[in-house]
């Protein structure tokens, strides 16, 4: 039975945050460019924007690597800043997918296909 | 600094915001389409004067502890969004006569333009992606406005490809803020010439991420799928709107972050991000000129084309990073001129819409004997677009090519030569357009006239192409100037 590591080994590195981030942001660009209805299209960019939030959060956490060694709250105060445009567009978004819904009674992007070639 | 100062370099954006807020109030009080349309004229107008007097002051530093900065560059590319802002405004009155919600238009058109002006100011990250957003959103509701079947699903797709671009580049960002410590573009540029080879690819991961989403702005392949849909489907001022002032602003912020914020073209990763634009503008060329070939409605095409005019342009950007020093006055040079040229062709595409009823090419069948100003104008624009003399986008393109090949790198020659062999293919769309105007015969005796501010727009961007053709050097000189700036 191999011993049990000690406390600070099992401890959470910058280099963790980063590849949950990651993973969250590729999941996010699949279900934006396979999803073929407009909302969950929107889901999968709430997901890539929240990824991107990770990252931030992660690198504003773990600034004592940083060599420029700016003032630690930059990165929280971008996800705000993200958080608050990311509603923003998704305000507008939902706005544009009702009124397509109105007009065409679908939200397909397969079956919404006026403009092509 | 005090309070007037931060307001006075901030000036030309803020103008413009407030502008916005007041002719949505006299749209309340007054509740009159004229005075709403004149009021927003004036605005921009004004914004254009804090502008010219910011030139003339000579005006440059930062402001808002280093989040925004005024030089010649911001001055210059503000100039060019505001110009084409006003004529988009003023060719748009007629169709604003039929609009339901045309002062939330007009208010929403301000917004958008007011921050690209903050935009191009931008010195950091943070105020970068705040001001990119707010104009993005203004367009996604100008594009949709119209509330047709097929300006709702331009404004849908605009939104969808434009939200999944701005979680791209935000990603890029992060990974910037990550390896280099800091969100402001000086202190960016300081960590990259400091050199850490070490964070080679790292950034190169950063900075691949922010050019797709810079590129999705500037519609340049592989991110210009939304383009074609859009220019066609939202309504034609939008459209017009978006293909010389967004371009010119995504173009600008580019130049920014790459030239100021990755520390020009003398820097480890400076060929790296060369090469990408040069990728990206070889692309772009072959794309959008194939693309443009096959088709037969007059706006998708100007969408096809401005996606091959990105390439040329993004030409001039591959050759900044080369260490050419006429690469970012060249690009400067030809926004300049693409917004007399573009915005004519579009303007005119626009009259012969409202008057003719169609964006059929094949309906353009004499349309110098109907109508011989929109005609005149639209072909100077397309000889103009094609390159050809004494037309200002043949100098644009000379300037750019030859910026390019004073760098003095094999690759960058190749580019060129891709870019002399597209233009060869250009001119057959472009020339059958034209030949289509002049030499074939209208099917009925229908002659027209545009609207009396329309007819301006048009006869100011034909005296612009061909002003700017046969006498480059004051536009030449202001670009040069612009582009000093930057580093």
């Amino acid at each position: 039975m191999p011993p049990i590591p000690a406390i600070d080994e099992l401890s959470v590195t910058l280099a963790h945050y980063l590849i949950v981030s990651g993973v969250i942001f590729g999941i996010g660009v699949v279900i934006a460019l396979a999803k073929r209805n407009a909302v969950a299209v929107l889901m999968g960019v709430e997901l890539m924007l929240n990824a991107v939030n990770l990252t931030l959060l992660a690198f504003s956490r773990f600034s004592s690597a940083f060599p420029a060694g700016e003032e630690p709250l930059t990165g929280h105060a971008f996800v705000v800043f993200v958080l608050t445009v990311a509603a923003a567009e998704a305000a507008i978004a939902l706005a544009l997918a009702v009124l397509v819904y109105r007009r065409r009674e679908t939200v397909d992007l397969d079956r919404v296909n006026l403009l092509r070639w | 600094m005090t309070l007037a100062e931060h307001i006075h370099y901030m000036g030309p954006a803020l103008t413009l915001f407030v502008g916005a807020a007041l002719v949505l109030l006299a749209d309340l009080v007054l509740g009159r389409r004229a005075a709403t349309w004149g009021m927003a004229l004036v605005v921009v107008a004004g914004g254009l004067a804090w502008n010219a007097a910011q030139a003339l002051a000579g005006t440059s530093g930062e402001a808002l502890s280093g989040s925004i900065v005024v030089d010649r560059f911001s001055i210059f590319v503000t100039f060019i969004i505001f110009v084409s802002a006003f004529a988009v405004i003023a060719a748009a009155r007629e169709w604003l006569s039929r609009l339901d919600g045309d002062a939330e238009f007009l208010a929403l058109l301000l917004i958008s333009a007011g921050s690209m002006a903050l935009l191009v100011q931008s010195n950091d990250l943070i105020t970068l992606f705040v001001a990119l957003e707010t104009t993005s959103i203004a367009q996604f509701i100008m594009a949709g406005i119209a509330k047709t079947d097929k300006s709702a699903e331009a404004g849908l797709k605009y939104l969808l490809t434009g939200a999944v671009a701005a979680a791209v580049l935000l990603y890029g960002f992060a990974f910037l803020f990550g390896i280099s410590g800091t969100v402001s573009l000086p202190g960016i540029a300081e960590f990259v010439r400091s050199g850490p080879e070490s964070q080679r690819l790292p950034l190169i991961l950063a900075f691949v991420f922010i050019a797709a989403g810079f590129g999705y702005k500037m519609a340049i392949a592989p991110f210009h799928a939304w383009a074609p849909d859009v220019y066609e489907g939202s309504p034609a001022p939008v459209a017009s709107f978006l293909s010389v002032a967004s371009k010119a602003a995504g173009f600008a912020v580019a130049l920014r972050v790459f030239y100021t914020g990755l520390g020009g073209g003398d820097t480890f990763i400076a060929q790296d991000w060369a090469m990408l634009f040069g990728a990206l503008a070889a692309l772009s060329m072959v794309f959008g000129n194939t693309g443009a070939l096959l088709q037969t409605n007059a706006r998708r095409l100007l969408g096809y084309s401005s996606i091959a005019q990105a390439g040329n342009i993004a030409v001039g950007l591959a050759a900044v990073a080369a260490g050419s020093t006429m690469g970012p006055s060249g690009v400067l040079f030809f926004l300049g001129t693409y917004v007399a040229t573009n915005l004519g062709a579009f303007v005119a595409v626009t009259a012969v819409a409202e008057r003719l009823g169609t964006e059929e090419i094949e309906d353009y069948a004499g349309l110098m004997k109907r109508s011989p100003l929109t005609g005149g104008v639209l072909s100077i624009c397309l000889l103009s677009l094609t390159g050809i003399p004494p037309t200002a986008g043949f100098i644009a393109k000379v300037y750019i090519f030859n910026g390019a090949i004073a760098a003095d790198q094999m690759w960058l020659v190749g580019l060129v030569a891709l870019a002399v062999v597209n233009t060869a293919i250009s001119a057959f769309y472009y020339l059958r357009w034209v030949r289509t105007m002049w030499l074939d015969d209208p099917k009925d005796a229908v002659t027209f006239r545009p609207a009396g501010p329309t007819q301006a727009v048009l006869f100011v961007a034909a005296v612009g192409v061909l002003f700017f053709g046969m006498a480059p050097t004051w536009l030449i000189t202001a670009a040069q100037r612009a582009a000093e700036t930057l580093l």
